[in-house]
């Protein structure tokens, strides 16, 4: 569970507020969406329910953000990368250094919380298949693509099993074979309870996978509900974040979409609606 | 004019990434070139401006063999635009990496000016001109590089996935900057995994698998075989998903499926 408590941020660069009265809560289970346009705050929303604002950036805030119930301010940042999972943006800054291949890499993080050697090999092992870069596992996580270096940071978070994954555009760089792969993992992880942050452009497989999308613009949190209401919201195209093909085809297919019925924001509910 | 024959390409590891591809593609035209990771796309397109040089086979680009030329004297035709801008930036300010390319091609100053002005403002850097590269966002980094390879002016403008990270609003410059290009009568080649972005900006698709190009044809009709879609490991554009679940005719793009709902 991740709760902001009227959560208002400034860098120590700024003094201009990048995120403003943030009040919510996204509780267990739940793979909750994060869309807005760039410079929106996303990054700083995802760095702030990590923790990493204010342990590794500082900077000004009031308010508060708490995971587990516990202020992530007050929590030992030794404590809280056991039990927040963050996957950031270019998985090149994401990668050690300190591991030459990728199998090393994925036990980086278990062997720092003192695991039994053989609880590392099963659980990195487990996690390569799952993941489909098991043929990667010699290679040194430098000489991958970019799309397989998400993978291979999505694993590492992963792996050490948090109760919280946040994760900033992950499958940005991936291929349609890559993004089905992390968008299944990321469906397995929430049933199991885990509440997954996720900051996404890809609309139309947010709204394949999210229970819940917020939407962030100007540093404050403009709408939040289930991604059949949120996303097909006229005022996202005014806030810069687009919308569904499949909601712009209905707003524009006039008598031939059935009036009064919600804009489809998946194939299915194009489909149905069309249909009829 | 771009004439590629019989291309086989192997890693010094040995791996071989390009299997026997065949292409041309004419002055002016405007095509996305897909298939997963590791198909040989950008291996392939790293052959336009002699980065790579076959290991069999030949690339001609204006009647020039890029094996027998350099990168530098390639760079006055082709213009490259890196997948990961990191691997490409390297100036101690925007504008300064903007300008490199121009300044080594030999353009006047007035010229070079004029270049960088357009570059800057196509991508919506010209605020962020004075900024170190690596201050910015990766999405402005990767505009920042698309910016450095736009002032270049060059004939042929290659796009390595132009639009991974970028935003809605991002995605658009993008397709206006494409759009833009192929009104100057430049060539534009994109790989992209975003086969809706493809869908709606290109006119022609070559979709590849395993060091092979599997199909090409005009975008329309590029997705009509399931068997080269499931061999390129891509996906439908979603209105041709939409259309192909309604029975209507195949549409690839919102435009062309308003029309179809509503014949």
């Amino acid at each position: 569970m991740i709760t902001f408590t009227d959560f208002t941020y400034a860098y120590p660069t700024s003094d201009a507020a990048v995120l403003r009265g943030i009040a919510t809560e996204i509780p267990d289970g739940q793979l909750c969406g994060l869309v807005g346009p760039g410079g929106a705050g996303k990054s700083t929303f995802a760095y702030a329910a990590s923790g990493f604002i204010p342990h590794v950036m500082g900077g000004e805030s009031t308010g508060g953000v708490s995971v587990d119930g516990r202020p992530v301010a007050d929590t030992p940042l030794s404590e809280l990368v056991a039990q927040v999972g963050l996957v950031l943006q270019d998985p090149f800054n994401q990668i050690s250094g300190a591991k030459f291949t990728v199998r090393e890499e994925l036990a980086f993080g278990l062997e720092n919380l003192g695991l039994p050697r053989a609880e590392i090999i099963a659980r990195v092992d487990d996690m390569l298949d799952r993941l489909g870069i098991a043929a990667l596992r010699d290679r040194s996580p430098y000489e991958l693509s970019g799309g397989q270096q998400q993978l291979v940071a999505l694993g590492s978070v992963l792996v050490m099993r948090p109760s919280v994954l946040v994760l900033d555009e992950p499958t940005s760089q991936l291929d349609p074979a890559g993004t089905r792969l992390v968008f299944g993992a990321l469906d397995e992880v929430r049933r199991t309870g885990i509440t997954v942050l996720l900051v996404e452009h890809k609309l139309e497989q947010l709204a394949g996978v999210a229970d819940r999308v917020l939407v962030l613009a100007g540093g404050e949190l403009r709408l939040d509900g289930p991604p059949e209401t949120v996303l097909a919201d006229p005022r996202l195209a005014e806030w810069g974040v687009g919308g569904t093909r499949f909601t712009e085809a209905a707003r524009r297919a006039g008598d031939r979409w059935p009036a009064g019925r919600p804009l489809p924001v998946t194939l299915d509910a194009a489909v149905e609606g069309f249909a009829r | 004019m771009i004439s590629i024959a019989s291309l086989v390409y192997a890693y010094a590891t040995g791996t071989t990434a390009l299997r026997g591809v065949d292409l041309e593609i004419g002055d002016g035209e405007l095509v996305a070139i897909a298939g997963q990771n590791g198909a040989g796309k950008t291996t392939l397109v790293r052959h336009l401006n002699g980065i790579f040089t076959p290991t069999e086979g030949t690339v001609t680009v204006d009647g020039r063999n890029t094996a027998e030329h350099s990168t530098a004297q390639l760079a006055h035709t082709v213009g490259y635009v890196f997948q990961n801008p990191n691997q490409q930036l390297f100036a101690r300010t925007v504008r300064a990496e903007v300008e490199f390319g121009p300044r080594n091609l030999g353009h006047d100053e007035a010229r070079r000016t004029e270049l960088v002005t357009w570059a800057l403002s196509a991508t919506r850097l010209t605020d962020l001109a004075g900024q170190h590269p690596y201050h910015l966002s990766l999405a402005e980094r990767k505009r920042v590089a698309l910016a450095s390879v736009l002032a270049m002016d060059t004939p042929v403008v290659v796009l390595d996935e132009p639009t991974t990270g970028q935003d809605h609003a991002g995605v658009q410059d993008i397709a206006a900057i494409v759009a833009e290009l192929h009104e100057r009568g430049k060539t534009v080649i994109a790989i992209t995994h975003d086969m809706d972005f493809c869908a709606e900006n290109f006119d022609r698709v070559v979709l590849m698998a395993d060091g092979r190009v599997v199909r090409d044809a005009p975008a329309r009709e590029a997705f009509a075989a399931p068997a080269d879609i499931a061999a390129a490991a891509v996906e439908e554009p979603q209105m041709l998903r939409l259309s192909n679940a309604l029975g209507l005719p195949p549409a690839i793009t919102v435009d062309q499926f308003v029309k179809e709902i509503s014949r």
